[in-house]
């Protein structure tokens, strides 16, 4: 007995649609939130990942009717990143009907803000989003990864792996290890990167960036991931949630058999 | 009940698709009379306990029981039926002490326990009648362990435990539990019209569904 890997679809929104394209380049429509949120259920998918996009406070708070709508219907649950601030943003998205949030660059310019979150709502609802990438050419840190901040397009110089281990210690429940160097590329996930975080963590792991084929999720769990995390492939309909968990059951790892027969909702 | 607490919202939708007719309220009238009584709970054992008390859910637990109508709590709900907890902040605050025992960190190396595990269900179980080799989704630090598991370094495990109340009931509580790495804990209490889940079956997709359904039919039973 263990617990099952986690395989997350992450939907990407855009004042209430889902956007696709290569974290905020080339944004696209690719439909109903909800609608793909049901989707993702069926398949089997372990959790539901927003991360909100939206650059104006409008869009933000359509995202929580986004996170509402969602909530009424599908009964896993639901992570929301993107755009966190305080607390009190926290406390609208929970109310909404997120059971976890992830922060990324509010807790970069204040730390301090996932203790803030973790001593009131407890650490099983943070998830600290780490966006991390090789340091540029000229620019070192001792892992040499560096966060990013604003979708990658903001290098801090901060390393990549004490931030997560940071974060952990500053109360976050889970870390949400990002690799913008693999994100979009479809060539796997960054182990190398994600063995250097499983070293220095013990919170829960979610590898992100770079799932391009179903071979690539096996290795991520056997680097240490305790689930993983895809977007584009998923939108794209090249493998679904079943697939994935077939190719991680066949190598040996545990995965949730989702939809028992005969549950009739009333 | 209605006591302050985290997401709510999921356990009233999971309650209705199942066929509940769901009222969210702090009102003790109404907490005291409905067919069964949901106790959430999210966050941290103090808040919820305090929480719990400030709508004076604690007498209403005590009523409902002694006319045998049903309690379920769930997650921190569960939890805060024990006597008390480790956890910082906890404190000196005593929980609603139904059952005997204190809810402890995991001493496991992954911890939030957090994601889909499988439980045992325990012989005579009618909360998981029909459910075998389901995943429930958990997420927690704190548990209430089973008996023999050591705990963290520096406690003391319990003299007394829920599993161990036979000679003083009608009947023992029916104890499930899960294990995560290498650590059982208490999955599920079933004691009578007391009933607690550790996991969350509002988050539990199709299994969490049938075991509510399963809860919610006993009512009209």
């Amino acid at each position: 007995m263990s617990v099952a890997v986690r395989v997350i679809p992450c939907l990407d929104v855009d004042a209430g649609r889902v956007v696709k394209g290569v974290r905020f380049q080339g944004l696209q429509d690719a439909g109903d939130p909800v609608e793909l949120a049901r989707r993702y259920d069926a398949q089997g998918a372990d959790e539901i990942t927003f991360l909100d996009v939206s650059a104006s406070s409008a869009g933000r708070d359509t995202t929580l009717d986004v996170v509402r709508a969602t909530a009424e219907q599908v009964f896993v649950p639901l992570t929301v990143g993107g755009g966190i601030r305080s607390p009190d943003d926290v406390q609208r998205l929970l109310g909404a009907g997120a059971d976890k949030v992830g922060v990324n660059s509010a807790a970069v310019a204040r730390p301090r803000l996932l203790a803030d979150i973790a001593d009131r709502f407890g650490s099983q609802v943070l998830v600290l989003s780490v966006d991390a990438r090789t340091c540029p050419p000229g620019t070192s840190t001792p892992s040499g990864w560096e966060v990013t901040t604003h979708g990658g397009r903001t290098g801090t110089g901060i390393d990549a792996v004490e931030w997560a281990r940071q974060g952990a210690e500053l109360g976050a429940g889970e870390i949400l290890l990002n690799s913008m160097d693999a994100d979009g590329t479809t060539d796997g996930f960054d182990l190398t990167m994600l063995a250097a975080v499983r070293a220095v963590v013990d919170v829960p792991l979610v590898a992100s960036g770079g799932a391009g084929a179903v071979e690539h999720f096996a290795p991520a769990v056997a680097t240490g991931a305790d689930a993983v995390l895809a977007a584009s492939v998923f939108h794209y309909g090249r493998m679904d949630v079943g697939q994935v968990k077939a190719a991680l059951a066949a190598a040996g790892h545990p995965v949730r058999q989702a939809h028992r027969a005969g549950v009739a909702p009333a | 009940m209605d006591h302050g607490s985290g997401n709510v919202r999921s356990a009233v939708r999971a309650l209705e698709r199942v066929g509940a007719d769901v009222t969210l309220t702090a009102d003790r009238d109404a907490a005291t009379e409905a067919d069964g009584l949901v106790v959430p709970g999210v966050g941290a054992f103090a808040s919820v306990t305090e929480g719990v008390r400030a709508v004076g859910g604690d007498a209403v637990i005590d009523r409902r029981l002694a006319g045998g109508r049903p309690v379920l709590g769930i997650c921190v709900g569960l939890q805060v039926l024990f006597q008390s907890s480790t956890e910082p902040g906890a404190g000196d605050r005593e929980g609603l002490g139904q059952w005997p025992g204190t809810v402890r960190r995991l001493p496991a190396d992954r911890v939030p326990h957090m994601g889909w595990n499988t439980v045992r269900p325990a012989a005579g179980s009618r909360l998981f009648d029909g459910i075998e080799d389901e995943r429930f989704y958990f997420v927690h630090s704190y548990a209430v362990l089973a008996p023999g598991q050591a705990p963290v370094d520096g406690e003391q495990p319990d003299a007394e435990h829920v599993a161990h109340l036979g000679s003083e009931r009608i009947a023992a509580p029916v104890v499930t539990y899960a294990e995560h790495g290498g650590v059982r804990f208490v999955a599920a209490v079933e004691d009578g019209a007391l009933s607690a889940t550790q996991f969350h079956p509002e988050k539990s997709g199709d299994a969490g569904a049938a075991l509510l359904s399963t809860w919610v039919r006993s009512l009209r039973g």
